[in-house]
């Protein structure tokens, strides 16, 4: 199989992704908001919507339609412009990022074989980070626009998180990056499959900060500041109504989308199913092969429809698995103090994921002296000192000592505080 | 390959087309009743107090300013990272003499309290 020629065709096939794609998020996103209602209602032991249609299937239709219809107000004093141009800045974005994840195995078609990916751009999760990061501007400018004050402190907290914790995050892309040679997300997927393991087991600290990363930059509980109802009644869409209200709606559930396909993708082998090595295939020297045999000739891949279909399937569940993780994590932990968020990101997060960069690739390297080749002994090595760091990481690190509530602070801080406390007894 | 970039532009496109489509048809088909009320900040009821464009904690700054720091050295991480392998060891002294350095500034902004917010 060759890849598919530059061309008319490989617009199309380009173009025909690109809806494809744009069409599913956007009904996922939709489908999301009903999941969250719904698995929101089961954990509190409610049944949540469930009368537009069977079972509330029309649920997200409903919604929408009662968005697009009712009026929407803006505050006379806001500044009109970047009213505007806030739920714009942050939807635009957020549709747009899920553009570089490969979902499923190259499709064989009379062309040539297409890649399950909209754009397999080199620069691959680097513009992710771009992308992600220019959706903050959305949210500060909605807050500041609105000329309403707890919209402000709503828009002020969402910039000061976001990118505090765009720090860790990008340091624990860092460990990937170095396991695959790479930045392409295609090549990540591959290295998985040539490893033997899922990421998730030789970097699983790097995984424990993405995920912790990614609730914070989606805003999700137990990072929601932004905003938090019971201190700025929904920070910086406040004064947000009907459609403009949704947009912001659409992009914070397209970022957990988004977030998820990178969990699943970066750490959990992306569209590869799991223990079957027949969906192994990449490109080489303009051929789709499996792999090299003994001689180290290369050995040609034998794509199908219905290997693309278990691929796709593979990624939907992983992707699916941890959209639920967000919404669960969402109904069991509560809110954190900004500062307890703030000092999370800056004194445990920060330093700990540069320690861990280092320890890595130290550790890669030292493997790479012993002559260990890339492979599954490669991959358990690391998995042996990584876990021994995600151990010493939950159980050494932090007890209370930096991100504690009233009571660490009575317990840590000598004399005057817990005088005081004594006294007022 | 440049022409890999030509989905990226289209769905980028696509993207703002949507926003701006959303944005148009609730214009057009919302009703528009205006009173004095409802364009007035909302602020749990209450009158508004003061302006809004007020003076705000300079800590916001303070984050600002090691953000852009210490995603640089993100940034500047990443080279060396995806060659890492090839690379070998002289590299890698040189990076962590690059993380000591910057672990040391984040050590003296913790001692000097930027890190603290209450």
């Amino acid at each position: 199989m060759t890849p598919i020629e530059p061309g008319f065709w490989f617009v199309a096939a380009g173009a025909a992704k690109v809806l494809a794609v744009f069409s599913i998020v956007m009904v996922a996103v939709a489908y999301m908001t009903l999941a969250e209602r719904r698995v929101s209602a089961f954990i509190q032991d409610r049944l949540g919507p469930n009368r537009v249609g069977r079972f509330g299937w029309l649920q997200p239709i409903a919604d929408g339609i009662k968005n697009i219809l009712k009026e929407e107000t803006m505050p006379g004093t806001a500044s009109r412009f970047y009213f505007l141009l806030g739920p714009a800045l942050a939807i635009i974005p957020a549709t747009a990022t899920f553009a570089v994840i490969p979902f499923a195995a190259p499709l064989p078609t009379p062309k040539g074989a297409v890649d399950m990916v909209v754009a397999d751009v080199p620069v691959g999760i680097l513009y992710i980070l771009a992308l992600s990061s220019l959706a903050v501007y959305g949210l500060v400018l909605a807050g500041w626009a609105s000329n309403n004050k707890y919209a402000f402190l709503g828009g002020l907290r969402a910039s000061a998180q976001m990118i505090s914790y765009e720090v860790a995050l990008g340091l624990s892309l860092i460990a990937v990056l170095m396991m695959t040679g790479n930045v392409t997300l295609t090549e990540v997927v591959r290295q998985q499959q040539e490893l033997g393991l899922w990421f998730v087991l030789p970097l699983s600290l790097a995984f424990v900060f993405f995920v912790v990363s990614a609730f914070a930059e989606t805003n999700r509980l137990p990072f929601d500041m932004p905003e938090a109802e019971s201190e700025l009644i929904t920070g910086y869409h406040t004064e947000y109504s009907a459609m403009k209200f949704s947009m912001f709606f659409i992009a914070e559930y397209a970022h957990v989308l988004t977030a998820s396909a990178l969990m699943a993708t970066l750490f959990f082998g992306g569209w590869d199913v799991p223990f079957w090595k027949g969906d192994n295939m990449f490109w080489h020297d303009g051929a789709l092969i499996r792999g090299f045999d003994e001689a180290g000739a290369p050995v040609l891949a034998a794509p199908s429809l219905w290997i693309t279909l278990a691929t796709l399937a593979s990624f939907a569940a992983k992707t699916a698995f941890f959209v639920f993780l967000f919404i669960w994590v969402r109904w069991t932990l509560p809110r954190f103090r900004y500062d307890q968020v703030m000092h999370l990101g800056w004194k445990v997060m920060l330093p700990a994921a540069l320690g861990y960069v280092v320890l890595m690739a130290g550790t890669m390297l030292v493997l790479a002296q012993l002559g260990v080749e890339f492979g599954l002994r490669y991959g358990l090595a690391l998995t042996g000192v990584s876990g021994l760091a995600t151990l010493a990481f939950f159980f050494f690190l932090d007890r209370d000592r930096i991100v504690g509530g009233a009571h660490a602070k009575r317990k840590f801080s000598s004399g005057r505080l817990a005088s005081a406390a004594a006294s007022n007894d | 390959m440049a022409t890999s970039y030509i989905p990226l532009l289209i769905i980028l496109g696509v993207s703002v087309v949507n926003a701006v489509g959303m944005a148009v048809a609730s214009h057009v088909l919302n009703p528009s009743r205006p009173t004095p009320q409802k364009a007035m900040p909302y602020e749990s009821g209450m009158i508004p107090l003061g302006d809004t464009r007020a003076r705000f904690s300079i800590k916001f700054y303070m984050v600002a300013i090691s953000f852009i720091v210490f995603d640089l050295e993100a940034i500047f991480l990443i080279p060396w990272a995806v060659r890492m392998r090839e690379l070998g060891w002289g590299p890698f002294v040189a990076v962590f003499l690059f993380v000591v350095v910057l672990a040391v500034g984040l050590a003296y902004e913790w001692k000097k309290g930027g890190l603290e917010w209450d």
